[in-house]
């Protein structure tokens, strides 16, 4: 007991830490169990989970590493963070694949246990990497995992391999007393996972307290870190991923419109994550039908909107080129439908579990004819709550599709949500055309937002036809009159013009005028806005701009554009928003580009926006 | 046809003597008779010339694009169960570019009806060989003659696992007619391939077949419960030896009792499948109803899986449901 009164506390503003294993170590249970306990003491956080590619990738092995990280925080933080801390590295592959993001004189707690000759050669070592000098600039902590989870569990009947397994909530306790989380909610909800087992609930539980009493008693570790509490806005906070912010989008505006939904999808990384969530809401009149393919998941969306549903479909790059002649289709009949793109890398099948920003200019110029769609974009895992149910705002509204650009890094990123208000949220109740009346025509338009009527089916006196040929203005009839041909193209675009006066004005970050401009869009957002909050605090005249509406753009942006010096605009993609602004708005920018599959490093952010 | 009460005001486009005028008229004449109100009604089609068909009915239509008819009455279905909905394509739309989805649709057995429309040629695009066109036809994009081999429409509906599949031909009205009300009473997914003229540019392809002065020596009308008999005196009959059909002419009336009897409600589809493969000059061709089996439909079975949620979890109000998981405070 001596020993814990020599251990010095100190404070810490901010700390990234990786979680790193085999993807059959359990680290994704590990992070989140950590991230939960993290939020417990009030920090901010955002973590990002990064999974292997393969499957069953063998163990041991680089290509088996799964990652998960947190950041945590004393102040309101935006990104996962540039580099990390503290590496927690099960295996050797696990050091290897994410050492180069260890910062100068970081820490690993590695598994001892793990470093036998055959496990370096698996991960390709040659020698041991723990003799070499460049990684004892780092503090390093040889744990024996295994030796002491085998012995904590040893009397619990248990085979060899379920004991080994609990070697995750060993590390787990280790870090948990390292900085100074809280045990007894983790032993709860440890104990909650594993109800159904009392065996291996008692045996995760000691192997947690046992790891969080060994870092308490051994002289290995002789400080413990805080990170105060985050001066975060009062209310009700959970952790939320952008996908499933997606998803309970879509189970609120079922709930708000008192409508139900039809969400229709074909298995596609990294969108498949809103399928699976949804498909766990169906008490909330959601329905979820995975498809034969994306060309039908699209489809029986349109299906079920021309039936009076809130309907949406979830994709990525390679589905949306399969949706593209049925967004037509939903902008020809003029129905209301959400689509959502989780970008990744491409083109074809690119590298499916990277994330980037190159779909841009396809969703909103990319399909035959003259075809205009809305297009939002969120910008933080929560934000695609909020995007999702003004997506089916305007939607509804203006009967039309409406196209939702995620990416693959908010997709498995998760950040703190501060839970809305239910009674602040918007109405989307629909309202139906439902009375006969003797001139009904299925294509008379709102004179306000130049939406046509939306009949459900099944309503007497309204039967009508519609399609996909060019149709008479009003009447919806066929017709290939070149005169109505023009006006409909028009009328079309007039109304997704149209929304723009439905937008609320941009907010800067910084002053409205100045010298840089920084805009940004879609999951940037973070690294942007860390960067440019720092530059301002060195004295630097810069601002920033987000834009979640990037079809129509919003009416203010030309005039705030005007009032800086330079336009900068970082982008994960070949410079997409830089080449729309141009022909859109003739706003000419700096363009700053990355399309490595990673995110955006605040500090070369910060190097390129003082450099300009 | 104008007289119709589901007629609509709009001109019919097909070529003269098309034979979907026949369908449009005989379902026009069906359409009042079944029961069902003209709101609930949904036509919905994909590109071709068989999908111009919802303009023509008088209830609610959804004119889609190509080959995609199939997904979009899913989606509405599954919206709206209520609804009676039927699907209009042709051998392009429906088997070549939308094969996908008619063979998923059949396979769920949603409660949708499909009227495909056979003429074994691509008509609105005027001419081209089709996916069950006739190997060795000469075509614009086949001028040596096509070497593929045909898909039978039929039968691919049967592996689909289709619970309702019947043939007729367009002129046949009677015989239309009848599989139209069977089709619309079955509950679960109704596959009609229609075998249809197209007097523009693949003309009297069925003729060989359809032709009054041959029909009933070249067809076998089936009719649930009663033995396989055919020909112009029905003295012809088919008999099921060694896994093989054979045919026997019937010359006793004890004879009849050697040929088999059509069973539609069979639960293994082998039989008729094995009836829709037969082809003439070696056997008659199959018409009328191949099979009819009650099964779920999918729609059904998605509201159980939903009231059962609904049971086991009831629905929490709008905060609670944010709240769920691990949910902290800051004050
Ligand atoms: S092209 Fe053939 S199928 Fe099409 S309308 Fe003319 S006759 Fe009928």
């Amino acid at each position: 007991m001596t020993k814990a009164t020599t251990k010095k506390t100190m404070q810490r503003k901010h700390v990234n830490i990786r979680f790193a294993g085999d993807s059959g170590d359990g680290m994704q249970l590990m992070g989140t169990l950590f991230a939960n306990a993290s939020a417990i003491k009030t920090n901010d956080l955002f973590n990002f989970a990064d999974y292997p590619a393969e499957i069953r990738a063998p163990a041991g092995t680089v290509h088996g590493v799964s990652g998960y990280q947190l950041s945590f925080a004393d102040h309101k933080i935006y990104t996962p963070g540039d580099k990390i801390d503290v590496l927690v590295a099960m295996n050797p592959a696990a050091l290897k694949t994410n050492l180069a993001d260890l910062i100068e004189h970081g820490t690993i707690i590695y598994n001892a246990d793990n470093f036998t000759e055959r496990d370096l050669t698996k991960a390709g070592y040659a020698e041991n990497p723990l003799s070499n000098a460049d990684l004892l600039k780092h503090r390093l902590f040889a744990i024996p995992m295994n030796e002491l989870t085998l012995a904590a569990v040893k009397d619990l009947n248990l085979s060899q391999s379920q004991a080994k397994k609990c070697k995750n909530m060993l590390a787990l306790g280790i870090v948990t007393w390292i900085f100074d989380r809280p045990l007894q909610p983790l032993v709860e909800w440890v104990q909650q996972k594993f109800h159904a087992d009392e065996q291996l609930a008692t045996a995760n539980v000691t192997a947690l307290e046992t790891g969080y009493n060994y870092a308490l008693a051994t002289d290995l570790f002789t400080e413990q870190y805080t990170v105060n509490k985050a001066d975060l806005a009062p209310g009700v906070y959970r952790k939320v991923t952008g996908n499933q912010a997606l998803a309970l989008g879509c189970v609120v505006a079922a709930q708000l419109s008192q409508q139900p939904v039809l969400m229709a999808g074909y298995p596609i990384t990294p969108a498949s994550t809103v399928l699976h969530e949804l498909a766990q809401y169906k008490q909330y009149n959601v329905t979820t039908f995975q498809a034969e393919d994306e060309i039908s998941a699209i489809c029986a969306a349109i299906g079920a909107a021309y039936g009076g549903s809130l309907a949406a479909t979830v994709t990525s790059g390679p589905g949306l080129d399969l949706k593209t002649e049925s967004l037509g289709l939903a902008v020809m009949s003029e129905l209301p439908l959400v689509t959502m793109v989780i970008q990744r890398a491409g083109p074809s099948t690119g590298m499916p579990t990277k994330s980037e920003q190159t779909d841009l200019l396809a969703v909103v110029y990319g399909r035959h004819g003259e075809c205009p769609i809305p297009i939002l974009a969120p910008a933080t895992p929560h934000d695609c709550f909020a995007i999702t149910l003004e997506a089916f705002r305007l939607a509804i509204k203006y009967m039309t599709p409406v196209i939702i650009l995620s990416d693959g890094y908010l997709a498995t990123g998760a950040d703190a949500w501060r839970l809305p208000d239910v009674k602040s949220l918007p109405d989307l109740k629909p309202q139906f055309c439902d009375k006969p009346t003797t001139n009904f025509t299925p294509y008379q338009r709102d004179p306000h937002t130049l939406a046509r009527p939306w009949v459900i089916p099944g309503t007497p006196g309204l039967e009508h036809r519609i399609g996909s040929l060019e149709k008479h203005n009003n009447s919806g009839n066929i017709s290939y009159e070149p005169q109505n041909h023009h006006e409909m193209v028009n009328l079309r675009q007039q109304k997704i013009n149209g929304i723009a006066n439905d937008l609320p004005p941009l907010t800067l970050l910084g002053k409205d005028s100045g010298d840089i401009l920084v805009i940004a869009w879609g999951s940037t957002y973070g690294a942007v806005t860390t960067a440019v909050t720092e530059l301002q605090q060195t004295g630097m005249k810069v601002s920033a701009l987000h834009l979640r509406y990037l079809y129509p753009l919003q009416k203010d942006l030309a005039a705030i554009c005007k009032r800086f010096n330079k336009i900068f605009i970082p982008e994960l993609n070949s410079g997409q928003l830089h080449r729309l602004l141009r022909m859109e708005l003739f706003i000419d920018s700096i363009p700053y580009n990355q399309i490595t599959g990673k995110p955006f490093s605040i500090a070369e952010l910060k190097q390129r926006i003082t450099e300009l | 046809m104008k007289t119709s009460p589901f007629a609509t005001d709009q001109d019919v486009r097909w070529c003269p003597g098309c034979g979907d005028y026949a369908i449009l008229a005989n379902m026009l004449k069906v359409l009042p008779t079944l029961g069902i109100a003209r709101e609930n009604l949904v036509f919905i089609s994909g590109i071709g010339c068989a999908s111009r068909f919802p303009y023509y009915v008088n209830t609610y239509g959804f004119h889609t694009i190509h080959g995609r008819a199939p997904a979009i009455a899913t989606g509405l279905k599954l919206t709206r169960p209520e609804l009676s909905v039927w699907v209009v394509t042709g051998d392009g739309d429906g088997l070549s570019i939308g094969a996908n989805h008619l063979i998923h649709l059949l396979r769920r057995n949603l409660d949708i009806k499909i009227l495909l429309f056979n003429n074994q040629i691509y008509g609105l695009t005027k001419g081209q060989y089709s996916p069950t066109s006739a190997q060795g036809i000469v075509t614009k994009t086949s001028p040596q003659g096509s070497v593929e081999r045909p898909l039978n429409a039929t039968a691919l509906a049967l592996t689909a696992g289709a619970t309702f599949v019947a043939r007729c031909f367009d002129i046949d009205g009677a015989g239309l007619q009848n599989i139209i009300k069977a089709a619309a009473k079955h509950r679960g997914s109704a596959f009609i391939e229609i075998l249809q003229n197209c007097n523009v540019f693949n003309d009297k392809t069925f003729v060989h077949l359809s032709d009054r002065q041959v029909r009933a020596d070249r067809t076998l009308w089936l009719t649930a419960g009663e033995p396989m008999l055919y020909g112009k005196d029905k003295n012809k009959g088919l008999m099921l030896q060694n896994n093989k059909f054979s045919e026997l002419t019937v010359a006793a009336p004890q004879d009849v009792k050697k040929l088999l009897v059509h069973q539609p409600e069979l639960p293994d589809p082998h039989l008729a499948l094995h009836l829709s493969q037969l082809d003439w000059p070696d056997y008659p061709v199959a018409m009328g109803i191949l099979r009819q089996v009650d099964l779920p439909t999918y729609e059904d079975l998605i509201a159980q899986r939903a009231q059962q949620t609904r049971d086991d979890h009831p629905p929490k109000d709008l905060t609670s449901l944010l709240k769920a998981g691990t949910s902290w405070i800051v004050k």
